[in-house]
């Protein structure tokens, strides 16, 4: 590990001030940016402390929920009002990493993880874009198994590999940044970027940007809403392909529907196409299965994770068939 | 750097780069919490702090200043063995020992979780105010411990009958 510098921040004004120093970043739970400047893949030269931010999980006045960027993975899946109004959220939080790890990451964290590509943790025996820009991608050719079915490039085929984000992708949700230069909002889906020929630029986040809380808006959809993780083993292992849903009948027709998908791309997948394919149709397992159709008709496998395609419409067709038998 | 270990204040100089567990094994002398991956994928590091299970490989030390951490060494009480620690000699829920540490941590930072009513990947209903701990909840809150000897059913045999309200 390369040497740093360490300060906590108590205000988001002592975050952005300690953050202009030379090679700063800020430092959440640390279960991420710790292993990797172990790996000296990261190389911080001083860490920021944001851990004593806001964590507050509160109801705005437009009926939803605002959560500070410090809330712990733990507590935001615990939260009452969470599991009872954004279930899809608390399900896809306690799907993620284990128990010990929840309870030290952070939203603001879990937002910002970086890929687990073998190829980009493999420093000194791979080349990686994100590593080093430019140095070509190793996981085009090599074992893809783990790797992007949509949106990918040449220069980059990683996943995101956040179970948590793909709920915040289907709950409509809003983050809310702060720099020196002001206060800025960006939707949840526009966040992430696809890889592009840039894929070491991740998200739209800028240098010394701060992610102050994220917002989920009142949408009585989410409450009947559910993730679905399909992954090696049946715990503690990161998504092959995960699904997160809502879905809201009228009669036996589909009303109004929200899908992503995780573990397909290098940012959350948010399914326009499938939801666009389902309003207004029956919802029958015919319909979802078109539906899921529609979304990864642009899919392309690598050399190992064809698979992918299939495992992606079957679970898309599953997950939407059990929230419409709730819903009945 | 100044640190609230077991009970005991302490103070000591060590680098920046220190991770709690190094802290533990190299500056303190307390060799019960294990280094098995380094990486957060093991969970024999497994150390409490303010009670909460937290992985001490990934947290570099000088963030826990100030929180209450707890290790192996510290969970029995009056020199009386931990009923957990007890349950594991009865259930043989250990062959190496090397995951035994993290497995008893974590199981007791898992119970007070549970008793809270924090659901878990396995819990049915979200909305429910209660946990029942049985043996599915209770592997699926202890994924984050691998034990390479296989001890498992020991392990949650021990676990079960120190924690689960019987049915
Ligand atoms: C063994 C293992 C298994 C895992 N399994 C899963 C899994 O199955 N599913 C899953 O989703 N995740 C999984 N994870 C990943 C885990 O969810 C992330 O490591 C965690 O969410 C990161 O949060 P953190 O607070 O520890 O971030 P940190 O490691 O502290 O930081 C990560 C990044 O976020 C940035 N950052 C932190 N806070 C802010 C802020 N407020 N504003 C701007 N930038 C910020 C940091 O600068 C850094 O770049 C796993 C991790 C491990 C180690
Ligand atoms: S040593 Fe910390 S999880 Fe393996
Ligand atoms: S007892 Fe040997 S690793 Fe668990």
């Amino acid at each position: 590990m390369n040497p740093f510098t360490y300060a906590r921040a108590e205000q988001a004004e002592d975050a952005l001030k300690l953050a202009e120093a030379q090679g700063a970043r800020f430092l959440g739970g640390g279960t991420n940016l710790v292993d990797l400047m172990r790996e000296t893949i990261e190389r911080p030269q001083s860490l920021v402390d944001v851990t004593g931010l806001s964590a507050a999980i509160e109801e705005t006045s437009a009926g939803g929920l605002r959560i500070g960027a410090a809330a712990r993975n733990s507590a935001v899946a615990e939260h009452r009002l969470v599991r009872t109004l954004y279930p899809v959220l608390s399900r896809a939080l306690l799907a993620g990493a284990s128990g010990q790890i929840r309870n030290m990451a952070t939203l603001g964290g879990n937002i910002m993880q970086r890929t687990r590509c073998a190829y980009f943790y493999d420093d000194d025996g791979s080349r990686c874009n994100k590593r080093t820009p430019g140095q070509g991608c190793d996981a085009a050719e090599g074992f893809n198994r783990y790797h992007a079915i949509l949106g990918a490039s040449p220069s980059c085929v990683a996943t995101h590999a956040s179970d948590m984000c793909v709920a915040l992708a289907v709950l409509d949700a809003v983050i809310h940044l702060r720099s020196p230069r002001g206060e800025r909002t960006v939707p949840f889906v526009d966040f992430h970027r696809l890889p592009g020929e840039t894929p070491q630029v991740e998200t739209v986040l800028e240098p010394g940007e701060l992610i102050l809380t994220v917002e989920l808006p009142a949408n009585p959809i989410a409450k009947r809403s559910t993730y679905r993780k399909v992954r090696d083993r049946s715990s503690y292992a990161f998504a092959l392909v995960s699904v997160a849903a809502a879905l809201e009948l009228d009669g036996g027709k589909v009303k109004d529907v929200r899908l992503a998908l995780g573990g397909v791309a290098h940012k959350p997948w948010r399914a326009l196409r499938a939801e666009e394919a389902l309003r207004g149709r029956e919802a029958t397992p015919e319909n979802f299965r078109a539906a899921a159709g529609a979304e990864l008709i642009d899919a392309k496998p690598l050399r190992y994770n064809a698979f992918k395609i299939e495992l992606a419409a079957r679970t898309i067709t599953a997950v939407l068939q059990e929230l419409a038998e709730e819903a009945q | 750097m100044r640190f609230l270990i077991n009970g005991q204040p302490v103070e000591v100089d060590v680098d920046m780069r220190t991770s709690l567990l190094d802290l533990l094994r190299d500056h303190l002398n307390l060799h019960g919490s294990k280094k098995g991956c380094n990486q957060g994928a093991c969970g024999a590091c497994t150390v409490l702090a303010d009670g909460e299970r937290i992985l001490s490989c990934l947290a570099l030390a000088v963030q826990y200043q100030g929180r209450e951490i707890t290790t192996i060494e510290g969970i029995a009480e009056d020199g009386q063995m931990h009923p957990l620690q007890r349950a594991f000699i009865e259930h043989d829920g250990f062959q190496c020992g090397y995951c035994t540490p993290g497995q008893i941590c974590s199981a007791i930072g898992m119970a007070a979780e549970a008793k809270r009513g924090m659901p878990s990947h396995m819990t049915r209903d979200l909305g429910a105010e209660f946990i029942t701990l049985d043996r599915h909840e209770v592997r699926e809150r202890m994924s984050g411990n691998i034990c390479r000897c296989g001890a498992y059913n020991g392990i949650v045999n021990a676990i079960s009958e120190v924690f689960v309200e019987a049915e």
